[in-house]
């Protein structure tokens, strides 16, 4: 479903992604930890389609089409979501009503008539129902006022709504408390099936222990340093991550 | 004297003046009314007529390119002179039909350049509530007064129309009685020639009284037409009067829109001003003078401008007695190569102990052509008073629009999304809710995707 091949970008002519390879197959899901600034984020961002971020070398096959020849709005058209470690407050866009537009562009971009307001409302309820997600804040302002872990809620919320190919989760986990990471995970692994696939950014073994990932591979200094299964992120917890980044430094001196 | 000579309105409005004065139709006027048009013309003439950017109220707002033009004054047609205003064309139904409020109950009345038919939509009016034609009332010895020198009129165009006012909407609501249906007044300006229309409006709001009235402004005719008006508004003890201005007239109109207000003790005034594209001018002077104590006024605004808009806002806030509360809130989105103004002046007296004043403007400005001067103007005389005021000028939140655009929102969208929230903010404070959607339908009509 996704190639990423030799990816490198830079943010305000800073080198931040240095040559990173992956591949995600439907049905998958991949977990990428890492320390602080190792680029974990950048990543998301570049995928997504952040304009601050400048691709330099590389590139990025989605569905067989090249991923960053489309503009943030066409990526997610296509199935790419992003799940935001910092989701914005918007007040005055209602949450509703920008599900509703978002849903109908894809739609329509995917040839299908929009939903009119009965059937989107029956889709709106079991999607709610689905991640535990409440009513009344579904009709407030987008993110206004909401808690850290409401706000994480809706980027699962919407997810379940625009069912996307590729989701991207970038530190869903941080700033939640333990229901609320139960909540979340729950949520997303209903969500998960044959046809789409995950990547979970987290900083933390935790969230790993509620999604179980396929793959976990562990980014250090704009790459990708090693890549394992679960017993990997289980390794990272109880060691930390500085073997890993002795072993990286080892690497380039090598080189 | 300054240029205003040369500029033919100038010398339109010099010999209209003098006709008037010969005219028998201003007998049936008290002496009173009539010592105030002459005083109120020197005045004017005496201010060097129509203002420059040499004024300080007008620095902002440079009328020059809008006074080269010829225009007749309304009413002033027919030789009979003032008594027989000109021809009023019959009221544009599709014009009507524009401004009307979907789903709204309400007392409709139509003015066709500030005359009113007399009609009334929407039933019968309750007992309690007057409406006269001005072109009555300032003939009746007991309303002269309301026409008479107020405090308020020292600006250049509440002079000329308090010289020269033909006619207009005189409405009054007895004390203690609550009109519980809205006034809609639909202001029509319609010419094939230039023209001069200077409405003159009153609304006293008796004591313990509550209306809510809406005023919309829409135009049509090939002519260009000026509006000079001139609103007065008492609002007595304990009554409660919100007021709705609609300003969504067409382009050929430039509006120049004083509204004074008098507030007295433990009244409340609610004002929302939305100004839409359309209209080449707009330069409300909104004045509220709390005379006495415990008062509360809310001043809203909301301007959306394009093309070459120019839509001034002046407001004044005169915190003249102690425990009044105000709060003011104007926002701006400017398009294209519009210009906006916004002054906001707020006096507290030394008297006005314990006054809360507020006020806020934010602007977006979408267009690298767009411009706003935005200048609060706090004079605090007293002590123990809580104030406030804020001016931001802004684009975009580059994080929204991602936001936005990352769940498959197209640009434009979710521009337009962004422009209806950041109006949101003064839509959400409207009471009633048709007025709302009508409102936010209009502001959605004129944001740039929607014209593809």
């Amino acid at each position: 479903m996704l190639t990423i091949k030799n990816l490198h970008a830079e943010v305000e002519e800073k080198q931040i992604l240095k040559g990173i390879n992956l591949s995600v197959n439907a049905g998958e899901v991949h977990a990428i930890m890492g320390p602080n600034g190792s680029g974990k984020s950048s990543l998301a961002s570049v995928l997504a389609g952040r304009e601050n971020y400048h691709v330099t070398q590389g590139e990025v096959i989605f569905k067989g089409l090249n991923l960053l020849d489309m503009s943030p709005e066409v990526r997610a058209r296509e199935g790419v979501f992003l799940a935001f470690q910092y989701p914005i407050e918007i007040p005055g866009v209602s949450n509703i009503n920008f599900l509703k537009t978002a849903l109908a562009e894809i739609r329509t971009h995917k040839g299908l008539p929009p939903l009119d307001a009965k059937e989107f409302l029956k889709l709106s309820r079991e999607k709610q129902k689905l991640v535990e997600f409440d009513a009344q804040l579904v009709n407030r302002s987008l993110n206004e006022g909401f808690s850290g872990g409401e706000k994480k809620r809706n980027e699962i919320f919407q997810l379940a709504m625009l069912e996307p190919a590729l989701s991207i989760l970038d530190e869903t986990d941080s700033g939640l408390d333990i229901d609320a990471l139960r909540i979340v995970s729950k949520g997303v692994n209903k969500l998960r099936s044959e046809n789409n696939a995950f990547i979970i950014i987290t900083h933390y073994q935790r969230l790993l222990e509620y999604i179980v990932p396929d793959f976990v591979h562990v980014l250090y200094d704009g790459r990708i340093v090693k890549s394992g299964t679960k017993e990997l992120a289980l390794e990272l917890e109880e060691k930390g991550y500085d073997w890993l980044k002795e072993e990286a430094r080892e690497k380039a001196t090598t080189i | 004297m300054t240029t205003s000579p040369s500029i033919p309105l100038f010398e339109e409005v010099v010999n209209g003046f003098n006709k008037l004065s010969v005219s028998g139709g201003i007998k049936k006027e008290s002496s009173d009314l009539r010592r105030t048009r002459q005083s109120a013309f020197e005045k004017f003439r005496a201010l060097g007529g129509f203002p420059s950017i040499r004024n300080e109220d007008w620095r902002y707002t440079n009328l020059a390119r809008f006074l080269k033009d010829e225009f007749t004054i309304e009413g002033w047609g027919s030789d009979e002179g003032w008594e027989v205003p000109t021809k009023t064309p019959a009221p544009d139904e599709a014009l009507i039909k524009k401004a009307s409020i979907a789903g709204l109950d309400c007392y409709q009345i139509v003015l066709v350049n500030g005359s009113w038919d007399g009609k009334i939509a929407g039933g019968e009016l309750p007992k309690g509530i007057q409406l006269l034609k001005v072109a009555d009332a300032r003939q009746d010895p007991a309303l002269s007064a309301y026409f008479e020198k107020q405090s308020g009129w020292d600006g250049h165009f509440a002079n000329l129309n308090a010289a020269l006012f033909a006619d207009g909407i005189f409405v009054r609501v007895d004390a203690g009685v609550v009109i519980e249906k809205p006034l809609h007044i639909i202001h029509l300006y319609t010419s094939e020639n230039n023209l001069l229309v200077q409405p003159r409006n009153v609304w006293i709001a008796g004591k313990n009284a509550e209306l809510s009235a809406i005023e919309s402004l829409v135009s049509g005719g090939k002519g260009i037409i000026w509006v000079n008006g001139l609103s007065d508004v008492l609002v007595h003890a304990d009554a409660r009067f919100h007021h709705t201005m609609l300003q969504t007239a067409g382009a050929g109109v430039r509006l120049v829109q004083q509204t004074n207000v008098w507030q007295h003790r433990q009244s409340l005034y609610n004002n929302f001003t939305f100004t839409l594209p359309g209209a080449e001018l707009v330069r409300n002077d909104l004045q509220t003078r709390l005379e006495e104590d415990h008062t509360e006024t809310h001043l809203y605004g909301l301007y959306l401008t394009t093309g070459h808009q120019l839509v001034d806002n002046h407001t004044l806030v005169d915190h003249q007695k102690p425990h009044c509360l105000s709060n003011e809130l104007y926002k701006g989105v400017l398009l294209e190569q519009s210009t906006g103004v916004f002054n906001g002046k707020v006096f507290v007296h030394q008297e006005a102990q314990k006054t809360n004043a507020f006020q806020q403007n934010n602007n977006l400005v979408i267009s690298p052509k767009a411009t706003i001067d935005s200048k609060p103007q706090l004079e605090i005389f007293a002590d123990d008073v809580k104030c406030s005021h804020g001016s931001t000028v802004g684009q975009f939140s580059e994080e929204a629009l991602f936001y936005l655009r990352a769940r498959g929102i197209g640009e434009e969208a979710a521009k337009g999304l962004l422009i209806n929230a950041f109006a949101f903010d003064v839509t959400e404070k409207i009471r009633i809710p048709e007025v709302e959607t009508h409102v936010n339908e209009l502001i959605s009509q004129h944001i740039p995707v929607n014209h593809a």
